[in-house]
């Protein structure tokens, strides 16, 4: 499953490019961030995490968050995707808001983040039922996701039947299945063995490169963040700034030559640097 | 030795079935006390087939059902009701749990006067404490819920209606169906007393009285056998409908 990702152009079946729209020079339109941030403030009790916090998110890429412990990775993209509130600032998405566009989450905790009594085929197909997408329909755009997607999963079977990689892969497919704007990770691998950990990385890259879908992932890896990133969002310890925002354009899909590569074995020292500049300030 | 392990339960049975002749045999206890084992299963077998235990079985049967249909159809609602907003269960959690700790026999003699003699306060006073069971599992199952899996379905654009239908509901049926096992096993309970001391004239609490007030200790023995494998059968019963519907329960 490694190396034999298709670099064909994706098609693009999952973006939502067919949406009617403003005409908009093209160029001007990928230039464009896709996330504003905007003075963007949160506390919890006396602890200020965010303080008049400024961010802009390219589209169509994928952006590690990476940063010390405890110091707002996760409440990032929790605020960002709506699940908690902000205190004051404004987080817009080409100017429009979160509850007017279509977003995946995937949650760490995949045994707790799926529904024990569906099977994983009406896991998938759950927020389109929400949508009240007809049921044929609903069973045509998942088995289009699984071939998009080179899934071999019997998706008969019920979520505890699979193993936590092939659980995870399934939260995955059902952010995926409303063809989000923007998907966000929340430490996704995190709860999984080492092997399985790999695996999942080449199957979110192939996601990734099928669907040029703007990816937010949150790591607790730093190896992880920069293999899988075009960009490292490295944040400092609250009230958090943007310590570093380092690119790496390495061409996909990337494999596990790559984390040999002086260009990568760079960057990633670079960011360890910042990291532990950042720890000791704490 | 792997294919007779379904077999060991039955050690247990035939260890108590020995002991007991062995007492019979020893005249360890006053034989009009402890009959042989096989008169006492003669008599449920006798009592069973056409006697009059049958029908007693099934007047204690029917009861059980009427309270713990009645506790169920009142408890999941108000449970429900209850367990979505905590601030609500914790301002009657208390009497709940007091009420829940009152020995349900103790209520006898209010019933009575409300309810008169009859089946409407065996029923009642069986369904009253089942219903306190039912009511703090289903009220804590809905409280347990699950916080990433709601989240997730309001994630997924579900309104609140929609996250208590598809989510909470379903998280909260293992907790429900243990409150139902022991609802009906309480309201069996409380049935079989009732038939004791309720001025009753059937029901298998009036059975295992009677026989003893006659001495007909085969008899008691087989009415005390029926009672026995009715509150296995019940919670038997339950779990098998609970591994059927609640398939996801513990994994």
């Amino acid at each position: 499953m490694s190396a034999g990702v298709t670099m064909t152009a994706a098609q693009p079946v999952l973006r939502e490019d067919a949406k009617p729209e403003t005409p908009r020079p093209a160029a001007t339109r990928a230039t464009r961030p896709h996330v504003t941030i905007r003075g963007l403030t949160k506390r919890f009790g006396d602890a200020s995490i965010y303080e008049n916090f400024d961010l802009e998110l390219p589209r169509g890429k994928l952006i590690s968050l990476f940063g010390p412990n405890g110091c707002g990775k996760s409440t990032l993209i929790n605020m960002i995707a709506g699940l908690i509130p902000v205190d004051a600032g404004q987080i817009l998405f080409d100017g429009q808001t979160i509850d007017e566009i279509s977003f995946g989450y995937v949650f760490q905790n995949y045994r707790e983040a799926l529904f024990p009594w569906l099977r994983a085929l009406e896991n998938i197909e759950y927020p389109l039922k929400l949508r009240h997408v007809p049921k044929r329909e609903r069973r045509a755009r998942v088995e289009r996701l699984v071939a998009h997607l080179g899934v071999k999963i019997d998706l008969k079977r019920y979520p505890y039947q699979l193993s936590g990689g092939q659980q995870q892969l399934i939260s995955i497919m059902r952010a995926l299945i409303v063809d989000p704007e923007i998907l966000f990770l929340d430490e996704p691998f995190s709860a999984l063995d080492y092997e399985m950990t790999l695996f999942m990385r080449e199957q979110l890259q192939r996601v990734f490169v099928e669907t040029g879908t703007t990816t937010v992932l949150v790591s607790h890896d730093l190896e992880e963040a920069v293999y899988l990133a075009d960009h490292v969002l490295l944040l400092s310890r609250g009230p958090a700034r943007v310590a570093d925002f380092v690119t790496y354009d390495a061409a996909r899909p990337r494999n596990d030559a790559t984390l040999s590569e002086l260009d990568f074995v760079r960057i990633k020292a670079h960011c360890l640097d910042v990291f532990q500049r950042e720890v000791r300030k704490g | 030795m792997k294919r007779l392990e379904p077999l060991l339960p039955m050690i247990g049975v035939v260890a108590l079935i020995t002991l007991w002749y062995l007492a019979v045999w020893l005249r360890a206890v006053d034989p009009v006390l402890l009959p042989p084992p096989t008169e006492a299963f003669r008599a449920l077998w006798k009592g069973m087939n056409g006697g009059k235990l049958g029908a007693d079985f099934l007047k204690t049967v029917e009861r059980t059902t009427l309270a713990t249909l009645i506790a169920a159809a009142m408890a999941i609602p108000l449970g429900i009701l209850l367990g979505a907003s905590e601030k609500l269960y914790r301002s009657v959690e208390f009497v709940i749990d007091f009420f829940r700790s009152t020995p349900a026999s103790a209520m006898f003699p209010l019933f009575l006067v409300v309810f008169g003699v009859g089946d409407k306060t065996k029923i009642s006073v069986a369904a009253f404490g089942a219903f306190l069971v039912i009511l703090f599992n289903v009220a804590y199952g809905v409280m347990n819920a699950r916080k990433t899996r709601l989240l997730a379905a309001k994630v997924m654009g579900a309104s609140r209606l929609r996250v208590l239908t598809d989510v909470t509901l379903l998280e909260s049926l293992p907790q429900t169906f243990i409150g139902l096992r022991n609802g009906v096993s309480l309201a069996l309970v409380i049935v079989v007393v009732a038939e004791m001391f309720i001025g009753s004239t059937d029901g298998l609490g009036q059975r295992v009285f009677e026989a003893q007030q006659l001495f007909a200790m085969p008899d008691m023995y087989a009415a005390i056998f029926a009672a026995g494998a009715l509150g296995y059968g019940l919670n038997l019963l339950f779990l098998l409908v609970e591994r059927r519907f609640v398939h996801w329960s513990g994994k």
